[in-house]
């Protein structure tokens, strides 16, 4: 029942050497939490995590020698999401107000009462 | 190879009826309650959505009925309040989506019709498929209970912040929403891999009917979309127990966030409601126009192109929600485009028509009700997806009369259509046409009364979801309900004919549509493993040239 | 007409072996062959683990929009949890997939001790994960970094304005997140215990060893959700 040829020695040694490397970028990523690159910190921890990510599905789960369709599944998982995701940061980005106005201002000292007249009855201290 | 009956076989319809067909094979209720038969499972589905659909109609009459004067009175004494008034409407909606329509023609007419049609002995996972429907009713009880402690009255949309602070039994009919979309997960599951693996030899994938594509693309949507809505429902319930703070803006979250996980879902599930409707339509017009469908190809893409494209609208129903300006005029684009492949199938069936041998019985009466209901009820949707008139009809009777016309025009017509068309193959017995006319034409009759009435209630002005109204409409929303009790009278009528049929003797021959997919190879109704010998595919699908005997 | 199709069976009859065993106990009447059903039920858990990706997507995308709500407090928040125990937990799940896919490999090759040991060390895996996870949630109990509501952590350095948290937000999502990831996980423990007591019976061969190769499909499913969490909660900042 094997998509392939069954070489259990080449098969286990490409597991072993795909723990290894999911281990090395582990190593990798954590190291890279303690650097500050800024705005790329997401950017770099996501694409580490990315690459993780499709060597667990093409190693471990075959799916680079599985039949096409499967991996097209898994595929379609993560694009729908991906427009999910996409089509609902296009909203929240472009509003021109996207804190709340009971947000106003985020600062560590808290606003002297300059809240709009609107402001509903504070709830109550949450400790 | 195979002894296959192909349509072309002149001995089609003269052998022997089978003593024992998937209805008789075993005996008793445990046997029904623990069947892995497709068939079986298709029935009882087919049994459970339509004593939903009856509940939620009884919904609907009370809601017209209470609408019929602006004082809410019948005979001198108020018929509902309007807390009860809200909790209705919701109900209503509740039952008719997630009740009725979603599970409608995948658990029901999919699950029997489609391992038939591709000459495969059952679903690619029987078992799955009966607990589908295990957990349709574990929804349906958990609705149940809702109503029964208090019920909810937030609109079928559950739109926070009220829904996550009112007192009301949100957190059952959550569950319920849950355990139902569940449901409908594991039968797209079920038919995305029947399709891919189970058919028969010689059909390709340009081989299969459209009935198969439109299931198939619907079964992608129901994967796919599915799951949003069941994380919705949790975050729903987490908000209401817990106070997370992601939708009440009180705590700061978004109210708006709420509105995009569920249309995120909910516009892909109006296409999970139409396009087997669409697909149940491609059956019906080649056969009882005698003639080959025209653009196969054509169809069978639009299905899998709305599928796709109706990821991309959702934000068309939150344009004045507080949607940045730019994402509505994306997604307001977008909308358009959706509706090109709507179009071509339209178009695609007036064609197979043209020039064909029409017969008029009943399965084409509403398939040609379909084209006309759903073309109006498609055009009235690009009035609300352009903006500028959105603004003012959204969230009036336009809208309300937009969607009944698409889902009820759309998917209960061709449902019904679709049960008449299988019938004989189904129960083995003939429903008397006689009346199939006629409760179609009050069926028509009764819906364009109600419902195209509330294109000009919208349009002049009256919101939905209101329980009082200016005198000034009174008039149009009494026609309406004038209207509803003929659709209501249209729709027992079919019910009381289609329940007597079943008292006849089985007598329906095994093609009496004169068909040219696969499940009408097979005896009407079906033996338990659905073919004696594997059906082997040997023309093209709607293949009218050769002779085909249509049994009288 | 079409004649290219994707499985064009020899034999429609069904009762052909295709070399796969004549009347194999776990054949299925619909099913011409054994290796139909085979590749029948690893789309149908592709599938399946494709609305889980959904499923879990919508908690991520709504934990990032949320980030974007509450910038300053999310990342105060972050600092509570600890990366070394996160990074533990990621290491642990890693190795138990390793485990798990050279369970598979033993239950292709007829190699039914190593198969039950290798599950054992998964589940022995997923078992410290819960473990570590375990002490995770009480140090958060008791600093009082509770979901909602319940939030009751003294010292954070922007204090709520009318009511909105965004720390009790964060955590809300934590717990919602590594919550769910940890139910799968629990799941996972029981299917693993499962297949190992079949694989233990001898039921799995060289020709069928499909519930392995499924329930291994799931395990990595649950290691990949966390190579997600893992960077998102303890390593961004």
């Amino acid at each position: 029942m094997s998509e392939h040829t069954l070489n259990p020695k080449a098969e286990a040694a490409t597991y072993l050497k795909t723990l290894i490397s999911l281990l090395i970028l582990t190593a990798i990523t954590v190291a890279a939490s303690y650097v500050n690159f800024g705005a790329m910190n997401v950017v770099v921890a996501l694409t580490i995590a990315t690459i993780k990510a499709t060597l667990v599905a093409l190693f471990f789960m075959h799916l680079l020698h599985d039949k096409p369709v499967n991996g097209l599944i898994a595929c379609a998982g993560f694009l729908f999401l991906g427009l999910f995701l996409m089509f609902t940061l296009l909203d929240f980005d472009s509003r021109e107000n996207p804190q709340p106005f009971n947000l106003h201002p985020q600062v560590a000292a808290p606003p002297p009462a300059a809240a709009p007249a609107t402001t509903p009855a504070p709830a109550p201290e949450h400790h | 190879m195979a002894q296959a009956l192909t349509h072309t076989d002149p001995h089609l319809g003269d052998r022997p009826r089978p003593a024992k067909n998937y209805l008789n094979a075993t005996t008793g209720i445990w046997s029904w309650m623990t069947t892995v038969d497709h068939k079986r499972i298709g029935v009882m589905y087919l049994v459970a959505v339509t004593s939903a659909f009856f509940l939620g109609g009884m919904f609907a009459l009370l809601i017209r009925l209470t609408l019929l004067t602006p004082s809410h009175k019948l005979f001198g004494k108020v018929l509902i309040d309007a807390d009860t008034y809200n909790r209705v409407f919701t109900l209503h909606g509740a039952i008719m989506v997630f009740l009725f329509i979603i599970p409608s023609v995948p658990g029901s007419l999919a699950n029997f019709v489609l391992p038939l049609m591709l000459g495969a002995k059952d679903v690619a996972f029987p078992r799955l498929n009966l607990a589908s429907f295990y957990l349709w009713c574990g929804g349906a009880m958990l609705a149940v209970l809702s109503m029964i402690f208090g019920a909810v009255d937030t609109g079928w949309t559950f739109y926070t912040p009220y829904s996550t602070t009112t007192q009301n039994a949100v957190g059952l009919m959550t569950m319920a929403v849950f355990t139902l979309g569940f449901s409908s997960i594991f039968t797209g599951l079920n038919f995305i891999a029947t399709t891919h693996k189970l058919r028969a030899p010689g059909m390709g994938w340009f081989d299969m009917p459209l009935f198969v594509w439109g299931t198939y693309a619907t079964a992608i949507i129901q994967v796919l979309a599915t799951p949003v809505l069941g994380i919705t429902m949790v975050l729903l319930a987490l908000e209401r127990v817990f106070n997370i703070g992601i939708f009440d803006p009180k705590i700061g979250g978004d109210p708006v966030l709420f509105q995009h996980f569920f249309w995120f879902y909910s516009h892909p599930a109006v296409y999970i409601m139409i396009v087997p409707g669409m697909a149940i339509i491609s059956e019906i017009i080649p056969t009882f126009s005698r003639k080959t469908i025209f653009g196969y190809k054509a169809i069978a893409y639009s299905s899998v192109a709305l599928a796709l494209l109706g990821f991309l609208v959702w934000g068309h129903h939150m344009f004045v929600a507080g949607q940045s300006e730019l994402a509505t005029v994306v997604f307001s684009a977008l909308t358009f485009l959706v509706a090109i492949p709507s179009g071509v199938k339209l178009f695609n069936w007036l064609a197979t028509m043209y020039k064909g041998n029409i017969s008029l019985e009943t399965p084409m009466l509403y398939g040609i009700s379909f084209i006309l209901l759903f073309a109006i009820g498609g055009l009235t949707g690009i009035f609300l997806g352009a903006l500028s008139t959105d603004v003012h009809l959204t969230d009036t009777y336009f809208v309300v009369a937009h969607f009944h016309y698409v889902m009820m025009g759309g998917t209960v017509i061709a449902f019904i259509g679709g049960v008449h068309y299988w019938w004989p193959k189904i129960t083995g017995r003939m429903y008397s046409e006689k009346w199939g006319r006629i409760a179609c034409a009050l069926v028509f009759i009764g819906f364009n009364m109600t419902f195209l009435t509330q294109f000009f209630l919208g349009s002049k002005g009256m919101p939905r979801r209101y329980y009082n109204y200016l005198d000034q409409y009174q008039p149009l929303h009494a026609f309406s309900t004038f209207g509803s009790w003929v659709l209501g009278m249209g729709l027992l009528i079919t019910a009381a004919y289609l329940l007597a049929s079943l008292r006849k003797p089985m007598d329906a021959p095994d093609n009496p549509w004169g068909g040219t997919t696969m499940e009408w190879l097979t005896s009407s109704p079906p033996i338990e493993h659905n073919f004696e010998e594997q059906p082997v595919l040997e023309h093209e699908p709607y293949d009218y040239r050769p002779k085909v005997k249509k049994h009288a | 007409m079409s004649t290219s199709t994707v499985d064009l069976q020899q034999d429609p009859h069904g009762h052909g072996d295709g070399g796969h065993g004549h009347d194999d106990p776990h054949h299925q009447h619909h099913f011409t062959n054994m290796e139909q059903q085979f590749d029948t039920s690893k789309i149908g858990m592709w599938l399946f683990l494709a609305t889980e990706v959904l499923l879990f997507g919508g908690l991520f995308v709504g934990f990032g929009l949320m980030q974007a709500r509450f910038p300053q407090q999310f990342k105060e928040a972050h600092e509570h949890l600890q990366r070394p125990l996160g990074a533990l937990n990621t290491v642990v799940l890693l190795i138990s997939s390793w485990t798990m896919v050279m369970g598979v490999l033993s239950a292709r090759t007829n190699q039914r001790k190593k198969l039950v040991v290798y599950l054992l060390l998964t589940i022995f895996c997923a078992c410290i994960f819960l473990g570590v996870k375990y002490f995770e949630y009480s140090h958060k109990y008791e600093e009082g970094l509770l979901p909602g509501h319940y939030y009751s952590h003294h010292g954070d350095k922007i204090p709520t304005v009318d009511g909105a948290n965004g720390y009790a937000t964060f955590f809300s999502f934590y717990f919602m997140m590594t919550g769910l990831h940890g139910i799968h996980i629990l799941v996972g423990i029981i299917l693993l215990a499962w297949i190992a007591v079949r694989g233990n019976r001898g039921e799995f061969n060289s020709n069928y060893y499909t519930p392995v190769d499924l329930v291994g499909l799931y395990w990595h499913l649950v290691d990949l959700i966390w190579i997600y969490l893992f960077p998102l909660y303890y390593l961004i900042t």
